[in-house]
């Protein structure tokens, strides 16, 4: 919302600062967005009266000109063809900025000649794009004047951003009547008398409506007037418009929009010519056209508010005037429309044909039903004023709509709920000045809403305003009481989760990203698909049309992404949402990351060598280790996903059906859809699927049995068939002595001719602890004997030799 | 010692000395002091002398023992200490090339602001609460005294699922306030949550990403006002920015679920086109707040003639690009290496008020 600070003050009577009043508007919640003084940025800029022209005397287009700046005679070079003796100018003298050309002046000599300034165009001004000619001032501004005041542009004009609630605020009376009540100023009376008819309208109005729509218009004021000059609107009323971005076109269009800005009250202005018969407040018919004054035409459907001549729709209530019964130049007799319409209706007709307006705005906000009579009369006595013309009685059909309401206020209130103590008389006179009614006091006060605050229900709303105008400055602040001396955990155990994955992760050399919860329905269908009630209606772009079902495809994609940009070998990772549905529990935290190119750059002493499935399992484990899982207990499977590549991929999981993670090489085959680079080692860890950390009684560990004898180290290399799992081969070793056996591990596979088709070897070593006495040789022996057996038996591992 | 004796020292310290390697000494020491050593056939004959030599005699082979002795040992280490540096004269390396590489793991700011937030609303008796990305509009707008016709519903480009609930249409939610339902519908206060999640709107362009951050606040009992909702936030702003005396602004505005409503500005300055938080010339708006509106704690079945609070959100990308100087918004989700790397922070730069917020 625009004005220029001299509309402000033909409501507001003040002697406040500019730098007062936009603070003000600021701290009541009128919230100064910008704020152009042209008065600031023309300063130095004065009247100059070009006193003697003579040619350049070496450029044929340019002229020496005289110039009287009002303090002295400097000579001036200009080019401009309407520069010429007698003429006033806009003069800027040398040091001077200028607006429109970024350029600050300096004394110049042009082919010969010292320049000591300039004389402006529009478009060094930065008013416009005119280039042809200088600005020409009237010829009898004094030299020396401020250009800005004799331009009529020395208004600062004030862009405030006026919040849903405050549609009463839409025009510059209610702004002005805020800045009163906060005591900068005293709001002027406005005439709003009725005046005097001398015939009767001969366009009459009907409300058509039917029981359920009664409310798209129920209250309709007008106004004939015959014999008006729709002439050019005087100067005041066109700066005031061209102030606020308007472009003013005829006197009876600017009256409206003037009566739109100034006092938020929607008009139009029928050319009565053109009317047939009467008009009639209706839903529109289905497909009935309508060509607006925007110069479109509207295709409207039976929900639509229209006024109807005799003969069709004429206008679109609340939205826009139509074509046909416009107002042009040759106008001579007006019917002044001040209607009523309904705020959802106008919005939703609004959206529906995408048409916003100024009066859209404001209705779709809430007008003051109790300002229609009122406002037809301050618009008649302009158009009289300006248009000449004789006014009809009024037509009014429908009826002010009841709209008066009380609310009890508790003075406590404003201490109690606004923090701030604010005497009851003080309660009393910010309400009144708001245009509240107060009577009784103290904890019984009763508040009277006026017409045009719609906003106000309850006693909260009436204590924001009290607390608001007296300043939310003057609210002391007060520390929060603590409700115990130490705090507790901001998070539950199960919250924690997501953090440590990403700290565990981040210190294994990975890097957090958070990428959208959308992506492509193509890329969502390589890994699974989604379901249909995860397709967006209106994505942003159907690169964004799904949400996620899984993390992975946009990191490989972010992978893609770096690595075009030559930054390979991206090691990513994010712990977010994926979804498998709209319900609740269909949202789940999952911690996914890749690893891609190599383990690292070329080095000199470290080999480098492609990501594989195990860097993968790698970091599942260390994340599952870090949640606090005993990840011995896991079961190793071997189905994960299709976009893994099926014989490097694997699953942990707790049971038969809970599966924690997953992870292993990405299928070449998605990577290639893709167009990604590989290879590619991902995971999938399902954080949420872990089993709640048992409460337990004390934070103790276990107490630790330190051995006091050494252990002992065998090494064994069994050939086995390839099909074998390393992990079956350990766990049986394991099982030959569980209390003497601490440790198996796997130090070495191979395969080779000497072992045989479809055989492979694996070395282990097994640690034994000796818990009560050294071991001797034999009992070591026999150990051994046990764990040969042991793998042979269950795994047919042969004892290489 | 007689004279015997004082040659078999000289003899010994003398070849000592002369011994240049550790296998001359020990041959050395074997004809000294092994087992058929000259040195220790003495000793074993004082046995055989009478009874009245025998005391002198043996003082007397046993310094000659422990003199040749510690000579032996003094010139082993002098012989090994030789050695030592004679290999590692060998074994030098060019120092100046790299170490075996580690890449450094980084977390992405959005995390670490959130683990800033958690902190410091932590230490002031919040706890988190989370709900899902998908909501229904019922706990996104209408129970946040939202209704459908409303012209706030409209600015706030919601995105939506074809889905439906019990008549309510599903969509993703705009802002973390759909948490405050949820919980005030569970919960009897008093309640202090902290909801920090993700927020989604369909709007796209320098300012606007169609997902972004938010930190819900919500606080209800039966006493706290609006003096203790700027002092909750002012403790807020001042603690995450580092700035002690941070200038801090309380603006009426409106959102359609608190009322009083306010906006929160910090200071700020634009001096000589650099931008620095603190004090200056300028203000910043960074959160929005106010008391819960009487009807979001209606309908949560929450008494208001007995129960007040106030409640608050803010933009996460917005105060981690003020804070860490980071100049785009879309940029925080292009997953960017080379943004992450500059951006990001190290696991082990875990926020607490004890141990900082500042890295």
């Amino acid at each position: 919302m625009k004005f220029p600070l001299s509309w402000l003050k033909e409501h507001l009577e003040t002697e406040a600062s500019l730098d007062e009043i936009v603070h003000t508007l600021t701290m009541i919640g009128l919230e100064v967005e910008g704020m152009i003084d042209r008065a600031k940025a023309f300063e130095g800029f004065v009247a100059g009266l070009v006193v003697e022209t003579s040619k350049h005397p070496d450029a044929d287009r340019l002229r020496v000109c005289k110039v009287d700046t009002g303090s002295g005679q400097v000579e001036v070079v200009c080019g401009a063809p309407n520069a010429r003796t007698g003429m006033v100018g806009v003069f800027a003298g040398v040091g001077a900025y200028i607006p429109g050309i970024d350029l600050k002046l300096k004394k110049i000599k042009i082919r010969g000649v010292t320049s000591n300034g300039m004389l402006l165009s529009e478009r060094e001004l930065g008013l416009s794009d005119e280039h042809e000619g200088v600005v020409e001032l009237p010829e009898d501004t004094l030299p020396g004047q401020p250009a800005a005041a004799v331009m009529g542009l020395d208004d600062a004009v004030i862009d405030i951003a006026i919040t849903p609630n405050r549609g009463d605020c839409l025009g510059v009376r209610g702004v002005a009547r805020d800045l009163s009540a906060a005591g900068l100023g005293r709001l002027k009376d406005l005439d709003a008398s009725p005046v005097k008819g001398t015939f009767e309208s001969p366009i009459k109005v009907s409300l058509d409506f039917d029981a359920p729509a009664f409310e798209a218009c129920p209250y309709f004021v007008g106004r004939y007037i015959r014999g008006v000059n729709n002439t050019q609107s005087p100067k005041w009323l066109r700066d005031k418009l061209l102030a606020v971005g308007l472009r003013p076109i005829s006197a009876l269009v600017d009256i409206t929009n003037y009566m739109t800005i100034g006092l938020n009250r929607p008009l139009h202005v029928f050319d009565a010519g053109k009317v047939n018969g009467s008009l009639h407040l209706r839903l529109a018919r289905p497909k009935e056209l309508l060509a607006a004054l925007d110069g479109r035409e509207y295709e409207l459907d039976g929900e639509m508010t229209v006024i109807a001549d005799d003969k069709g729709s004429q206008a679109l209530g609340g939205l826009m005037g139509g074509e046909r019964t416009g107002c042009s130049a040759d106008t001579v007799n007006v019917f002044v429309e001040s209607a009523l319409f309904d705020p959802v209706r106008t919005a939703a007709t609004g959206r529906k044909l995408n048409l916003m307006s100024d009066a859209r705005f404001r209705f779709e906000r809430g007008i003051d039903p109790a300002f229609l009579e009122g406002g037809m009369e301050v618009a008649t006595r302009i158009i009289v004023d300006i248009c000449g013309g004789e006014p009809s009685n009024l037509v009014v059909a429908g009826a002010e709509p009841e709209w008066f309401r009380t609310i009890g206020l508790r003075a406590s209130r404003a201490g109690a709920l606004g923090g701030v103590e604010v005497g009851e008389e003080t309660q009393k006179r910010i309400l009144e000045d708001l245009g509240f009614a107060v009577s009784g006091g103290g904890e019984e006060m009763t508040v009277s809403v006026p017409s045009w605050r719609n906003d106000i229900v309850g006693e909260a709303d009436l204590v924001e305003e009290v607390v608001r105008i007296n300043g939310y400055d003057k609210i002391p602040a007060v520390a929060l009481e603590r409700p115990s001396a130490l705090p507790h955990p901001s998070l539950t155990p199960l919250q924690r989760r997501p953090a440590t994955a990403r700290r565990t992760l981040a210190g294994r050399s990975m890097v957090e990203a958070v990428s959208l919860s959308f992506m492509s329905s193509g890329h969502a269908a390589l890994f699974g698909g989604v379901a249909d009630s995860l397709r967006l209606v209106n994505p942003i772009s159907s690169e964004l049309d799904v949400m996620r079902p899984s993390i992975l495809p946009n990191l490989i994609e972010a992978c893609g992404r770096n690595s075009d940009r030559g930054v390979a070998g991206a090691d990513l990772f994010e712990v977010g949402p994926q979804y498998s549905g709209d319900g609740p529990d269909d949202q789940e935290t999952a911690a996914a990351g890749v690893r891609s190119g190599s383990t690292g750059p070329r080095h000199w002493a470290a080999a480098v060598r492609p990501a594989d499935a195990f860097d993968a399992k790698g970091d599942v484990l260390a994340v599952l280790e870090s949640l606090g899982l005993a990840t011995g207990k896991l079961q190793i499977t071997g189905d994960a996903p299709s976009y893994y590549h099926p014989g490097r991929s694997g699953g942990f999981s707790l049971g038969p059906r809970n599966v924690l993670a997953w992870f292993g090489e990405i299928h070449p085959r998605v990577l290639g859809e893709m167009d990604v680079l590989g290879p590619i080692a991902g995971f999938e860890i399902y954080i949420g699927r872990l089993p709640a950390p048992k409460a337990k009684k004390s934070a103790a560990r276990p107490h630790l049995d330190l051995p006091s004898f050494h252990p002992v180290a065998r090494d064994f290399a069994f050939v086995v068939d390839a099909s074998v799992a390393a992990q079956d081969v350990v766990r049986a070793a394991r099982g030959a002595d569980k209390a003497l056996i601490e440790d198996v591990s796997v130090f070495d596979v191979f395969t080779g001719p000497e072992l045989g088709e479809g055989k492979k070897s694996l070395a282990i070593s097994v640690t034994m602890q000796p818990v009560d006495r050294t071991m001797t040789d034999a009992e070591i022996d026999a150990v051994s004997a046990r764990i040969e057996a042991a793998v042979e038996k269950s795994c047919g591992g042969v004892l290489r030799t | 010692m007689p004279d015997e004796p004082k040659v078999i020292v000289k003899k010994y310290i003398k070849a000592t000395a002369a011994a240049m390697s550790t296998g001359a000494l020990e041959a050395v020491r074997v004809e000294a002091l092994g087992k058929k050593g000259e040195i220790t056939l003495g000793m074993k004959a004082v046995g055989s002398l009478p009874a009245d030599q025998r005391k002198a005699a043996g003082q007397t082979w046993n310094a000659v023992k422990n003199e040749v002795g510690q000579a032996i040992e003094a010139r082993g280490k002098e012989l090994s200490d030789a050695a030592i540096d004679a290999r590692l004269m060998e074994e030098n390396v060019d120092i100046s090339l790299a170490p075996r590489p580690q890449a450094p793991g980084r977390v992405h700011p959005i995390s670490q602001t959130f683990d800033e937030v958690v902190a410091i609303f932590g230490e002031m008796g919040f706890s988190v609460a989370e709900g899902p990305d998908i909501e229904e509009d019922w706990y996104n707008f209408t129970a946040l005294n939202i209704p459908p016709d409303h012209p706030a519903r409209q600015e706030h480009d919601t995105f939506y699922l074809p889905g439906e609930k019990d008549g309510h249409r599903m969509m993703l939610r705009t802002h973390t306030s759909p948490v405050q339902i949820r919980t005030m519908l569970k919960t009897k206060p008093p309640i202090r949550i902290i909801v920090p999640g993700r927020t989604y709107r369909c709007d796209y362009d320098a300012t606007h990403s169609p997902m972004f951050h938010q930190v819900e606040g919500l606080l209800v009992d039966e006493a706290s006002h609006m003096g203790h909702l700027k002092g909750c936030l002012i403790e807020f702003c001042r603690a995450f920015f580092g700035v002690g005396d941070l200038p801090v602004r309380f603006r009426p505005s409106y959102f359609p679920f608190t009322e009083p409503s306010a906006e929160v500005d910090i200071g700020c300055t634009r001096k000589g086109g650099e931008f620095r938080i603190g004090h200056g010339d300028d203000w910043l708006e960074i959160l929005g707040c106010g008391m819960v509106n009487p009807k979001v704690l209606e309908n949560c079945s929450i008494d208001p003639a007995k129960y007040q609070g106030f409640a608050f959100g803010l933009g996460v990308e917005r105060i981690a690009m003020l804070k860490y100087g980071i100049p785009d918004l879309r940029t925080f989700f292009e997953s960017d290496l080379r943004w992450l790397r500059h951006y990001g922070f190290s696991a082990l730069d875990v926020p607490s008020m004890t141990g900082g917020l500042d890295r």
